[in-house]
């Protein structure tokens, strides 16, 4: 999953608690949304999880654009 | 330093004693359009009056005005400002481009900002100047950068307060045309809440200051986190609960007599066939039984009225010509019959 969809995702999750909760679906289809609203949330927690830190700065050099580790003057 | 200041009509004499002239930020040139603070005198010797000027700046605040005015009033009628042209801002970038001055407050705040919202945030920075000529070109170049090579997933492009000249290269043109031609999203947060640039028009949101720009960009990662693990115990709930009702159900069916003693039902059913089978059974015997008698009675009632039985007590059947007599008119004398008796027949003639 990318990460530009994390938003639909939320958006999915939040259906399938709806449709969850109204509770008419057969045992057998709240068990399918109940695994497929599980594994999204699981990967959604995964992009944050495996998010890292970094601030770098972009710096023209020979031409080219270098990426390079930033810190800002305190 | 002595000069005059005039306009269309009129002019008037000035001076400006050597303690003012050095506080001056500007080298004064004939033509110069020019504000002075000072008070109005009379020099004596000439009879005229004339202004001792303490403080004077240079009058450009007016026309940049205009030209704000102009330029702005020129974008909006292209469009350049529709809000259906406006980007939405992705709700969770991988990295957030950041174009502003690489010192100063602005960028520590919105790192600050950032990494308090979600402590492995992504920004990268592309240091542009913020101010003085040839910013605005370098910061639509650095837009155009951004956008050629999707450094980013949205751009915010930002700069503390300051005065209108100050933040000129955010309503020049370039820049505006640069933020509206630009695929990734950009996030304006340029001078203070009140000053309001071409740039914060043109862009897909504006934000009040540099922090906000950052908070609009960076979601609070602990809310997303707290949210992603409500919707978990939401489904986890909503399975239990179907669960459990599907459980009542499946007690309520057992509970039931069908399913309690299902062959109570049966048993029941059985017995009243064998109940039906019984009754018919009877009925048939009962029938057959009647029809016999029936017959017997029927039998004996025929064998008492055979002509055989009547001929046993001596009649006899006359015929003649096979046809039974049944008066004495019916023969004449000379007729031939035939006499049938319990055991044989005898020819014989009327005399």
């Amino acid at each position: 999953m990318e990460k530009a969809n994390f938003e639909e995702s939320m958006q999915k999750l939040e259906k399938i608690a709806v449709e969850l909760e109204k509770g008419d679906l057969s045992l057998e289809e709240s068990l399918t949304k109940f695994e497929e609203g599980m594994k999204l949330s699981k990967e959604c927690n995964e992009i944050i999880e495996n998010a890292e830190k970094k601030i770098t700065i972009l710096l023209q050099k020979e031409g080219e654009l270098v990426e390079e580790n930033f810190t800002p003057e305190a | 330093m002595y000069f005059t200041l005039k306009d269309e009509n009129s002019l008037i004499k000035c001076v400006m004693f050597k303690g003012y002239t050095s506080n001056l930020t500007f080298v004064p040139k004939d033509g110069m359009k020019v504000m002075i603070l000072g008070t109005v005198s009379v020099f004596e010797r000439d009879g005229v009056y004339q202004i001792y000027a303490k403080a004077m700046q240079e009058d450009g605040i007016g026309d940049l005005h205009a030209e704000y005015e102009k330029l702005k009033a020129k974008l909006e009628a292209e469009g350049l400002f529709d809000s259906s042209h406006k980007k939405k801002i992705p709700f969770m970038p991988k990295c957030i481009g950041v174009l502003t001055s690489n010192t100063g407050a602005v960028i520590r705040d919105i790192i600050n900002v950032s990494t308090r919202r979600n402590p492995n945030v992504y920004i990268k920075l592309l240091p542009v100047p913020v101010q003085g000529q040839g910013a605005g070109e370098k910061i639509a170049k650095a837009i155009e950068t951004m956008n050629e090579k999707k450094l980013a997933d949205v751009i915010i492009i930002a700069r503390g307060g300051g005065s209108l000249e100050d933040l000129w290269p955010f309503n020049e043109e370039i820049v505006a045309r640069a933020i509206y031609n630009s695929e990734l999203p950009i996030i304006s947060a340029v001078g203070h809440e009140t000053d309001f640039t071409i740039a914060d028009f043109a862009s897909d949101l504006r934000a009040p200051t540099p922090s906000a720009a950052a908070e609009l960009a960076v979601p609070q990662i602990e809310e997303v986190q707290e949210k992603l693990s409500s919707y978990e115990y939401r489904f986890k709930n909503a399975l239990v609960k179907k669960v459990q009702l599907m459980k009542l159900r499946y007690q309520k069916c057992m509970a039931s007599k069908a399913f309690k003693d299902p062959m109570q039902k049966l048993n029941e059913q059985y017995m009243l066939i064998d109940n039906v089978v019984k009754k018919l059974e009877f009925i048939i015997t009962n029938k057959v039984k009647d029809e016999k008698t029936k017959m017997i009675k029927t039998i004996s009632k025929l064998d008492a009225l055979s002509p055989l039985k009547t001929l046993t007590r001596g009649y006899a059947i006359t015929e003649y010509e096979g046809k039974i007599i049944k008066s004495v008119e019916e023969l004449r004398e000379g007729d031939k019959i035939k006499l049938t008796f319990k055991d044989g027949t005898k020819n014989a003639q009327v005399i």
